[in-house]
């Protein structure tokens, strides 16, 4: 795209983008570490990322600010409108994907020793390689201002619901076999619930990269794989 | 770029509002010529009734010009001429038969700088109802408040009608030269550039008034401030180089323009 008569504006939006990607660049960081506390039980990492996620949520704030004063000061119309108002969509879901890597973090530290056996992990393990793909994918999207990646990302997410469900099944079945599961099963339950929220999150920032580029929110319907909320009332049932 | 891309604009949204819009001003392969310059081309474009239409694009792109066409301002120069067909209520402005009195009579104008007549508040308004109307002293009396109050200067000048309109001010006097169009009874009313000259808050004030006129007149702005067409237009043309690039719904032609010059302009990436 050609550049603004007024350079400093360029310069606005290109820091903007230079944020959120550093942003993105450091929620990838927190959800493979988070979920490699998780497998490792290593509660010094989970602590780590509990801490990081400050930085997470100061860049969110440097990106309002700086959307605020753009605003304010520039008057962005079209493609630039959106481009600021689309930073701060996605610093918001970055934001949240941040929080939701610290609750896993601290259910680590709240399992302490008490860790379920490999096993059990492996499944949502799966579901965080999905997510950070997808993740990746969007925020590369994103960078390269691909709106056909994005896409690819937003129809991504179904597998992922998907793959969560299967998680809680099993989960389930886990702690029908033996109580004393139950704890750990519990807390497993609630990472398998954030990481699917974190493909949410991918989801919503996929579509705002498809707004930033086409001016429009996309049309069709998500499809949508996440079946938990009745997997479990079925499971009982089943028993 | 194709020929065709470059000649039809593109109307890149049917209004989405369920609402009929009626046709008041229908612009039709209008050009105009300076002399052998030919300043528009094949400009096709409706105003709508009790809209509000925008004209914007950079200087020398013919908006003021098509502006001027509405009111056959161009008839006092000699060498401008303009073909094509425009057409108010189905009746062809640009047709020699044209009463040009009754024609600004119903197509009044708001000019870029104040112009008001060195004479009094009230003489101001008054001399144009007098042009067309043989009123007795009361009527002319509450017409003239009528087109104040209308203006929203009423309040501010009553106890002073007999003031000369040059001692208002700037935002002042320009309310007083809408009065004074509103006075005659116009059924559009055409603003060059408005509030070019106007601080912040006789710009609120213009505005506001042109939200408040436009559910009885149709209106057409011309203006280099975007936010300003943003504001106040229901829809927006873009011109440049004589040609109208796009015209559509202002929402969308500032949110997410068709065309590429569009966009570069409403931007600020022009040149």
């Amino acid at each position: 795209m050609t550049d603004h008569t007024m350079k400093a504006f360029d310069t606005d939006l290109q820091d903007l983008a230079r944020m959120v990607a550093e942003m993105g660049g450091l929620a990838e960081k927190q959800v493979a570490d988070a979920v490699d506390a998780l497998a490792k039980r290593d509660t010094t990492l989970a602590q780590r990322v509990s801490a990081a996620d400050a930085s997470i949520d100061a860049l969110q704030r440097e990106i309002e600010e700086k959307a605020v004063l753009t605003i304010a000061r520039r008057q962005p119309m079209a493609v630039d409108l959106r481009e600021v108002v689309g930073a701060l969509r996605l610093a918001n879901d970055l934001e949240r994907i941040g929080d939701l890597a610290k609750n896993i973090a601290k259910r680590v530290m709240a399992l302490n020793a008490e860790f379920p056996p490999p096993k059990l992990i492996r499944g949502v393990e799966h579901m965080t390689d999905m997510v950070l793909q997808q993740m990746k994918l969007v925020l590369d999207a994103y960078g390269r201002r691909d709106v056909s990646k994005a896409m690819a990302v937003w129809r991504g997410d179904e597998e992922i619901d998907a793959v969560c469900t299967s998680v809680f099944r099993e989960l389930l079945t886990y702690m029908m076999e033996d109580p004393r599961n139950i704890t750990f099963c519990i807390h497993l339950m609630f990472c398998a619930k954030n990481i699917e929220r974190m493909g949410d999150h991918a989801t919503n920032i996929a579509e705002t990269v498809h707004y930033i580029i086409e001016g429009r929110p996309i049309a069709d319907q998500r499809p949508k794989g996440d079946t938990t909320t009745i997997a479990a009332l079925r499971s009982a049932a089943e028993r | 770029m194709s020929v065709a891309a470059i000649t039809v604009p593109a109307v890149s949204h049917a209004p989405s509002s369920a609402e009929d819009l009626s046709e008041k001003i229908s612009i039709r392969d209008l050009n105009f010529f300076y002399g052998d310059n030919r300043a528009l081309k094949d400009i096709n474009v409706p105003l709508y009734q009790g809209k509000v239409t925008a004209f914007i694009g950079p200087s020398g792109c013919g908006k003021s010009t098509l502006l001027r066409i509405l009111n056959r301002m161009y008839d006092l120069y000699p060498n401008q001429r303009a073909t094509g067909h425009v057409r108010i209520d189905n009746d062809d402005i640009l047709s020699p038969s044209q009463d040009l009195n009754l024609l600004r009579a119903k197509v009044g104008m708001v000019f870029q700088k104040p112009t008001p007549f060195p004479m009094t508040i009230f003489e101001n308004i008054a001399f144009g109802i007098r042009l067309y109307e043989r009123l007795a002293k009361s009527e002319l009396e509450d017409r003239v408040r009528h087109a104040l109050e209308r203006a929203a200067l009423w309040e501010e000048v009553k106890n002073k009608l007999n003031a000369n309109g040059l001692s208002l001010s700037g935002g002042q006097q320009q309310r007083l030269c809408i009065a004074r169009t509103v006075a005659v009874r116009p059924e559009v009313i055409l603003f060059d550039e408005p509030c070019s000259a106007l601080d912040p808050i006789s710009t609120a004030k213009i505005e506001e008034l042109i939200d408040e006129l436009k559910d009885d007149y149709t209106i057409a702005i011309v203006t280099h401030n975007m936010q300003q067409a943003a504001r106040v237009s229901d829809f927006t043309a873009f011109m440049y180089l004589g040609e109208l690039v796009e015209f559509g719904e202002t929402t969308q032609i500032f949110t997410n323009p068709t065309d590429r010059r569009t966009q570069d302009y409403i931007t600020g990436r022009f040149g």
